[in-house]
């Protein structure tokens, strides 16, 4: 389980973490919604440590992260799937992979979990020679998300694994986060597509200038007026 | 026909240093996107090691090891020097812009230069002879020293292995990942201060290989005599497209056949001002050099 309590993070004089506080249970899906700048992504970077934090304390299984350096905490199990993807375009997709479980030393394992994310993801072992940057976007969404696959997280953190694709693959994508739930890996998602996040979210926290705003499980959230006005569109 | 022979095998030889050089250049550029200035200090700081570590070994060891024991000692010696420069200048600037590291560089380049000065006094020091190296061969009636054949075989050899390193293990597949994009290479666990001194571990490697060869022929070693084959190895591996290994190794063996070129001819003062107009051109015509890629910044 993790457990950010008061977390405050600030980027060159500007607070972009206001002391926010949010569970992730373990083998849940919990999403963060929230506009542009709110601070989501601050959030998942600290927590893998790209960013550093001001004060506050994330819990990891009962240990504090902050302070831990990245390869560290991503060894503890933690993976982010970044925003914009990120895939090594010059390198093959299998070698995307490859490098996905980079702290990993148990060979058959990694082949394993190829495998894995190929049954996952048939497109992918289709172009498995490919260099990552001749597929298109959601096949690079694919990617970066198997890539973090393939350390084996308990945690799954995804930053907008939405953003810019079809809506067609965007339900593959969302059914595939489901799936990975399904097979015990906990999920934390940041959603600009907050519809779709909030309809397979256990758990859902509004994020709105860096601090938390509102929360409760998906359903609650969807059916909250002043959520269906600011992230839904009133129809929606 | 022979004189033209003599010219091509001691530029194929030439280029060949100066591979080995750029290598070193290139490489950190691809990851810091920084031009190491004191790269070519580094190369000249191998040739006096060697120099010092064979007349200091000379009382000690009979007379056969004392060569070998030097170099390897030398090359040890230069490899741990490329990485406390590395981890002492450049790396406490890792979050400042590249300006500063940059000048950091042109500090630690001057550093160099001026212990070298001091510990010389300024005079010229002669580069031990190494067996097997420094003898006369003759090839097609021009004779030569056995440095000018092997230089371009052992040059291809290290290239070779090189890429290996880089295309087939996992600390290469982190170079690669780290050349790309620091913070996904993060990510993935990629602990990217070990990537860089790696790189600058092969670097001075390399660098000091260079150098037994280079100095084999040149034989003098002045606290300046990183300085020029340092700039021309630069000007290779912008000429090869910075960032790019094959690149570099291609540009430094133009570089070096058109030095012994007109270093052949009547233009032979010219030959440094030749080198950098053929980079100006290049700059002009093909501002990514032969190999290089578009240079996008990193996010």
């Amino acid at each position: 389980m993790l457990k950010i309590e008061n977390l405050h993070v600030s980027y060159g004089g500007i607070q972009a973490l206001r002391g926010i506080s949010l569970e992730v249970p373990d083998g849940k899906i919990v999403t963060l919604i929230g506009a542009n700048g709110a601070g989501k992504s601050t959030t998942l970077r600290t927590i893998t440590g790209l960013v550093k934090a001001a004060s506050g304390s994330i819990q990891w299984n009962g240990g504090e992260l902050l302070g831990k350096s990245i390869d560290k905490i991503i060894s503890s199990g933690i993976a982010l799937s970044p925003e914009g993807r990120r895939v090594f375009a010059d390198m093959t997709v299998v070698e995307n992979l490859q490098i996905g479980a980079y702290l990993r030393n148990d060979k058959a394992g990694i082949a394993e979990d190829i495998k894995w994310v190929y049954s996952l993801f048939p497109r992918l072992e289709e172009r498995s020679w490919q260099l990552a940057g001749t597929l298109s976007g959601g096949e690079q969404q694919m990617l970066a998300v198997g890539r973090a696959l393939m350390s084996r997280p308990k945690l799954m953190m995804l930053d907008e694994p939405s953003l810019g694709l079809a809506p067609l693959v965007v339900q593959d994508i969302f059914s595939i986060i489901r799936e990975i739930n399904r097979q015990g890996v906990t999920v934390l998602l940041i959603e600009q597509n907050a519809n779709m996040a909030l309809k397979i979210a256990d758990l859902a926290y509004v994020l709105e200038t860096g601090n938390i705003t509102m929360s409760g499980t998906g359903a609650e959230l969807l059916a909250n007026e002043k959520v269906r006005e600011a992230y839904l569109g009133k129809n929606g | 026909m022979q004189y033209a022979l003599s010219i091509l095998l001691s530029g194929i030889s030439l280029g060949g240093q100066y591979a080995l050089i750029a290598i070193g250049y290139t490489m950190v550029y691809g990851i810091l996107r920084l031009i190491n200035f004191a790269h070519g200090d580094v190369f000249m700081a191998a040739g006096l090691m060697m120099v010092y570590l064979t007349s200091f070994l000379g009382g000690l060891l009979p007379a056969g090891l004392v060569i070998p024991a030097g170099l390897l000692l030398s090359v040890a010696l230069t490899v741990i020097l490329g990485f406390v420069i590395e981890r002492a200048a450049y790396k406490p600037l890792r979050s400042a812009p590249r300006m500063s590291v940059m000048i950091s560089a042109i500090g630690v380049s001057y550093l160099l230069q001026n212990l070298a000065t001091y510990v010389t006094g300024g005079l010229p020091q002669m580069y031990p002879e190494i067996p097997g190296l420094s003898k006369t061969v003759t090839i097609a009636g021009v004779s030569t020293k056995w440095v000018t054949i092997i230089t371009p075989f052992l040059v291809v050899a290290l290239v070779i292995a090189l890429t290996q390193l880089i295309n087939h293990t996992k600390i290469g597949m982190a170079m690669r990942a780290a050349a790309k994009d620091f913070e996904t290479a993060q990510l993935m666990g990629v602990k990217l201060n070990a990537v860089i001194s790696v790189t600058f571990v092969i670097g001075s490697f390399l660098a000091a290989v260079g150098s037994a060869l280079y100095f084999t022929n040149y034989q003098s070693i002045v606290p300046l005599s990183g300085a020029l084959p340092g700039l021309r190895a630069f000007v290779a591996a912008v000429f090869g497209g910075i960032g790019s290994i094959p690149g570099a190794v291609v540009g430094a063996f133009l570089i070096g056949i058109s030095e012994s070129i007109i270093k052949g001819s009547s233009w032979s003062v010219f030959s440094d001002a030749f080198t950098f107009a053929l980079l100006i051109i290049i700059l002009v015509v093909k501002p990514t050099g032969l190999f290089g890629e578009k240079v996008t910044d990193k996010v």
